[in-house]
């Protein structure tokens, strides 16, 4: 287990290395004259200049590289070009949104489909399969932000029970926040929800179908005793997969999610960020979401290894 | 004999077009499909009105016999539009899969033909793109190249690559395994020509069934795309621009909301069940239980 | 009833009740008949061997006792089991009769268990559920059951995983599993058919013992004619779902009255007729020092991976026209010795020497030259050819072998080749799904003949066919050998087939050749312990599992 964990931590941490290098590279190529974008187009070329010497920007590329990576390490992103702060203040406002949002959207994913994947499975053939496919064939196809308009037509417009854009913060209390971010936790939600609840459906019926199942049902286990004790854990691990390979869909949701609640999220100071030319930002959130996803993605490697005991080798 | 020995993929001998016939999900999602291929075929020869034609005086009308779907903001067609919008969003969708299948179901079997080191190379290359959240690929290449459709393809696409190639690999590696690769191999081919004569082809119907599923997503992403500005520019009509601008007007007039999202269901719809479809018709072995 | 005069003829003279009586049952899946009534019987303390080849309903019977037929399955008829009919039984109680009162135990030891329980849980399960005790009482019986079955938790504790045991000893815990609860029958379905000669013998030792302390009945279903002449009290053959005959044992084994019955028995023990070899002929393959080495997954990343030697410094020699047998167990490393030798994969070490040339690591036009002389035949006939592939495209394609072959000489040869295995010239356009499995392993074999080659390897070629249709391919390959010429190298773990087809055999484990000679000797007087061991298992089987001196009494 223990050298299991350390190959995976090495891997990790190569995969991190090489991600932050292709981003940096990226950044490169990207037009734009961070100074240029701060000063104006007005701006004089001494204090442009002036300006540059003062960010860095006339070192060679593989220095201003290092100390980004080496401020990466030590958790300092830079300094903001327009807003002029510190990129991780920054930052840390913004996944007091973003976070929460999509912790919530993931708990809500699993909640639904997970149990309902499983009575579909539980069922098969039956109208209440049939009811759960049909809707999550449809769930599947509704883009998200499609589903969010509607929602918000609905909840916010028409009856008014949540708010419909914007975020109040968590000063004042936990319910106003979370009351912000139900809609677009649950327009984020859905179409994952349907996919996930497809897979937990057919991996389920896949182990019903395998031997030991069959052996536990000779064992006197009724049919439903024997999905509970045996198909439904062995039917986790490719669940578990799709489960690691959504959050990166989830994260890009939230970038669109919050453009339609004007949620003040980390998708949102990426958008502007662009848009403004701040590289500075730009390049640490990315670096932020693409290491989040190869992170989520270890933890779900580990997990396996949890779940199954044949990837637990004895060292 | 063992479960191993069925045959991994078309039995040549039945016939899968009476399989096709029966199968009500490959039907309905055929139908669809090609319903929005026609659709946006027509359009481009043909549309109740021109989609680009503003007529502020006529904005924002019910459905009525001259508009049967109503107007815009702007007092543009909104059928004509949806038909138009159609071409948009095949167009990206069908090059970004295009462009995926063609890097990388290659790929995919040369890491399966090849193992060792390019296997590695390969694999450990598309697990990383995966990483990368596909709007944000869209955004800087517009900063780089400027926006367009093309762009948007080019961004879906490049996910569509490691999808493809996985797929490949995954189902090139067992037939790799299989005693009529050894049968090739003591006949004297080598591992080109096997992959060529006998993995390829064996392989072939997941493609197909993988390349469906992803021009599904590639409608739903050129939606976000465009939502956010990101795919064909204006004036060329997209449903997800159509969406965006429909916002503003949400309580006013939620049909022009709805109906670009109806559009965008229904095409996903279609496609999904056409690859469901597909996989049962062509492949009765990886045929789930109903 | 139409088993009337089975049972009650067959089991005439017989004072014991019996334990289970199935009386016409018949069994429909999706509206396809597959059993027809069936009428079996069992008595407490003895075994009924269930025989029949594959398809002939053995399975689906001891799955309709059992109520875990497939779903869209009808059953009819009845299942009197300790005065009750299970065929009418309410599933709930029928819960509490499976693993109770039936335990059964399934062929595949490898996916029988669950790969996320510890082996103790899983043979605790049953005491949890049926006598409701609680996890650790549960797992301290457990314990008992297993060291009964030859897992005592000191050695194998409970805590163990079924990835971390062997074939052997995962099916200890299938058995353990069936028989926790000293079940009234145990109902066996191929319980040592995906298991080595060896391993075989052990598990049917254990079930009879078990059975020989419990009292308990025991239905042993197995296409394999020998275990059931080692193990059954009585015989009952199935053939397309309907029971043909059944007796006492000793009666079949002497005169069964079934035709099929007996054709079974003919086929089993079928020798064809063979030239004696001629042992001044040239040596025309010679082996010297074979290694094959893989490397094995990394543990540590920071060391060399570990390497395993699957061949390690085997020599052989075989004559022109001579059929040398190699056997061992699964792993031993014959399929790697064979696929070595065609150059399929890379040596480590040794040397070939094919008609006096050096034949090892050859490549480009040299190995092309080679594979033409040297053919091989594959286990399974189907997983061999392309299934989109007609069988004129498959037989003709070592025909690029032979470059300068016009095309109307191409297509002489493959219906030459066709009809020298028994098929016919129009078979040419059939998909290999078209043919039956006997049929497709001719085409195998006319695939390997159409170079005309000296040598052909035949890797397991008759071990997933049933007896009868095994029969009509060792004749066959006895028969094209004699008229061509051939020399063969055949594979196989099975010594029957080996006894009826080789003139030398050699016995390899674990990478090495442990003992050769010539066939009949070293069946009849094997040296080596290990030769001896498989010998015992595999041609005395009855011997072999006959209850040891201290356990009888």
């Amino acid at each position: 287990m223990l050298t299991f964990a350390l190959r995976r931590l090495l891997a990790l941490a190569l995969t991190l290395a090489v991600a932050s290098a292709v981003v940096f590279v990226v950044m490169e190529v990207l037009p734009g004259d961070p100074a240029q974008v701060m000063l104006g187009t007005e701006a004089r070329p001494d204090t442009l200049a002036a300006l540059r010497e003062k960010l860095g920007l006339n070192q060679p590329a593989p220095e201003r590289y290092l100390a980004w990576v080496t401020g990466l390490v030590r958790g300092d992103l830079g300094m903001s070009y327009t807003y002029a702060t510190p990129v991780t203040e920054l930052v840390r406002d913004r996944l007091a949104v973003s976070l929460p949002l999509a912790l919530m959207a993931l708990a809500l994913t699993t909640a639904i489909a997970i149990p309902l994947g499983a009575w579909a499975a539980a069922r098969r053939n039956s109208v209440v399969d049939l009811g759960i496919m049909g809707a999550t064939q449809v769930g599947v196809a509704v883009p998200n932000f499609w589903f969010a308009m509607l929602l918000a037509l609905l909840f916010a417009i028409t009856l008014r029970w949540l708010p419909a854009g914007g975020f109040p913060g968590w000063s004042g209390g936990l319910w106003s926040g979370v009351r912000a971010l139900i809609l677009p936790a649950v327009a984020l939600a859905l179409p994952q929800a349907s996919i996930l609840a497809r897979v937990m459906r057919s991996s389920l019926l896949d182990t019903l179908s395998d031997d030991y199942v069959r052996t536990a049902r000779a064992k006197g286990l009724t049919e439903g005793q024997a999905l509970r004790r045996h198909a439904l854990r062995n039917a986790l691990i490719p669940v578990l997969t799709i489960m690691g390979l959504q959050f990166s869909f989830l994260l890009a949701g939230t970038v669109i999610i919050e453009n339609v609640f004007y949620l003040p999220g980390l998708g949102r100071l990426v958008f502007q960020a662009i848009n403004q030319r701040d590289l500075a930002v730009v390049k640490s959130v990315v670096m932020l979401l693409v290491a989040s996803v190869i992170i989520v993605n270890f933890i779900v490697d580990l997990t396996y290894a949890a779940v199954d005991p044949r990837l637990r080798r004895r060292a | 004999m063992s479960a191993g020995s069925e045959p991994l993929s078309i039995s040549p001998g039945d016939c899968w077009a009476s399989r096709a016939f029966r199968h009500p999900s490959f039907l309905a999602g055929a139908a669809i499909t090609i319903m929005i291929a026609f659709m946006a075929a027509l359009s481009l020869v043909w549309t109740p009105w021109d989609p680009t034609a503003i007529d502020i005086p006529s904005k924002l009308q019910g459905a009525s016999p001259q508009h049967w779907l109503g107007t815009d903001q702007f007092g543009r067609d909104v059928l004509s539009m949806i038909m138009r919008g159609a071409v948009a969003s095949m167009a990206v969708s069908i090059l970004a899969v295009g462009l995926g299948a063609g890097l990388g179901v290659p790929l995919g079997l040369l890491a399966a033909q090849t193992r060792g080191f390019a296997d590695h190379a390969i694999m450990r290359a598309s697990d990383f793109v995966f990483a990368f959240p596909a709007l944000l690929v869209a955004i800087m290449l517009r900063e780089v190249f400027g926006p367009g459709w093309i762009n948007a393809a080019v961004a879906i696409g490049v996910f569509n690559v490691p999808v493809f190639a996985r797929v490949a690999y995954g189902a090139a590696l067992p037939l790799w395994t299989r005693d009529f690769v050894l049968a090739a191999r003591v006949a004297g081919k080598g591992p080109s020509r096997i992959t060529l004569e006998h993995i390829l082809p064996n392989m072939v119907s997941l493609v197909i069934v993988q390349a469906t599923i992803q021009l599904s997503l590639g409608v739903l992403a050129e939606a976000a795309l465009s939502y956010v500005g990101l795919g064909i520019q204006p004036p060329a009509p997209s449903w997800g621009r159509m969406l965006n601008e429909a916002q503003t007007f949400m309580a006013l007039a939620p049909r022009l909301a709805l109906l670009p999202g109806f559009a965008i269901i229904f095409t996903v719809l279609g496609l999904n069940l056409l690859g469901d479809g597909l996989r049962d018709v062509l492949d009765p072995r990886l045929a789930r239980e109903r | 009833m139409a088993c009337g005069m089975f049972s009650t003829l067959a089991w005439l003279g017989s004072d014991d009740v019996a334990l289970l009586d199935v009386e016409g049952l018949s069994l429909a899946i999706n509206n396809i008949p597959l059993l027809d009534r069936v009428c079996l019987s069992v008595e407490p303390g003895q075994v009924l061997g269930l025989v029949g080849e594959s398809g002939s309903g053995k399975s689906l019977t001891a799955l309709s006792i059992m109520r875990l037929t497939p779903r869209g399955a009808r059953a009819q008829g009845r299942i009197l089991f300790g005065g009750r009919d299970l065929a009418a039984l309410p599933e709930r109680q029928m819960c509490a009769i499976r693993g109770r009162e039936i335990g059964m135990i399934f062929q595949e030891p490898m996916t029988a268990l669950n790969p996320l329980q510890t082996i103790g849980r899983q043979v605790a399960e049953g005491f949890r559920l049926h006598l409701g005790l609680s996890q650790r009482e549960a797992l301290n019986r457990a314990a008992g059951v297993l060291a009964r079955v030859g897992l005592p938790p000191e050695s194998i504790p409970l805590s163990r995983y079924p990835h971390e045991l062997s074939g052997g000893q995962r099916q200890r815990v299938v058995v353990a599993m069936a028989v926790a609860l000293e079940p009234k029958l145990i109902i066996a379905d191929e319980p040592t058919t995906a298991l080595d000669v060896t391993t075989q013998a052990q598990i049917l030792r254990l079930l009879r013992r078990l059975v020989a302390e419990t009292g308990a009945g025991l239905v042993l279903i197995t296409h394999d004619l020998a275990v059931v002449n080692a193990m059954a009290d009585h015989v009952a053959v199935m053939r397309g779902g309907q029971v043909l005959e059944q007796g006492r044992a000793a009666e079949f084994r002497t005169g069964a009255r079934h035709p099929y019955a007996r054709a079974l028995l003919d086929s089993s023990r079928y020798a064809p007729p063979r030239r004696a070899p001629d042992l001044k002929a040239v040596t025309l393959l010679e082996v010297e020092g074979l290694v094959r080495e893989y490397a094995l997954p990394r543990r540590n990343p920071f060391r060399p991976a570990p390497r395993r030697r699957a061949v390690d410094g085997v020599s052989f020699a075989i004559r022109r026209g001579e059929c040398l047998g190699l056997v061992g167990e699964s792993g031993c490393g014959k399929s790697t010795t064979a696929r070595a030798i065609l150059a399929l994969e890379p040596l480590q070490g040794g040397t070939i020497r094919f008609d006096g040339r050096g034949a090892a690591n050859l490549s480009g036009a040299e190995l092309l030259a080679f594979r033409r002389r040297v053919q091989m035949v594959f286990q399974d006939p189907y997983g061999s050819f392309d299934p989109r592939h007609k069988a004129g495209r498959i037989i003709a394609e070592p025909l690029r072998l032979l470059p300068d072959l016009t095309q109307p000489e191409a297509r002489r040869r493959v219906a030459a080749a066709l009809e020298e295995v028994g098929l016919a010239a129009s078979d040419a356009s059939k998909y290999p799904h078209e043919f039956s499995g006997g049929q497709r392993q001719r085409l195998a074999i006319a695939r390997a003949l159409i170079t005309r080659p000296d040598l052909i390897v035949l890797d397991e070629p008759v071990s997933a066919l049933d007896v009868s249709i095994r029969a009509q391919v060792l004749a066959l390959l006895a028969d094209l050998q004699a008229r061509l010429g051939l020399s063969y190298l055949f594979i196989s773990h099975d010594l029957g087939v080996v006894r009826a087809i080789t003139d030398r055999v050699l016995v390899m484990r674990d990478g090495q050749i442990v003992e050769g000679g010539e066939t009949a000797q070293v069946l009849q007087a094997p040296q080596h312990p290990y030769t001896r061991e498989l010998v015992t298992a595999a041609l005395r089987l009855d011997r072999a599992v006959s209850p040891q001196p201290d356990l009888a009494s």
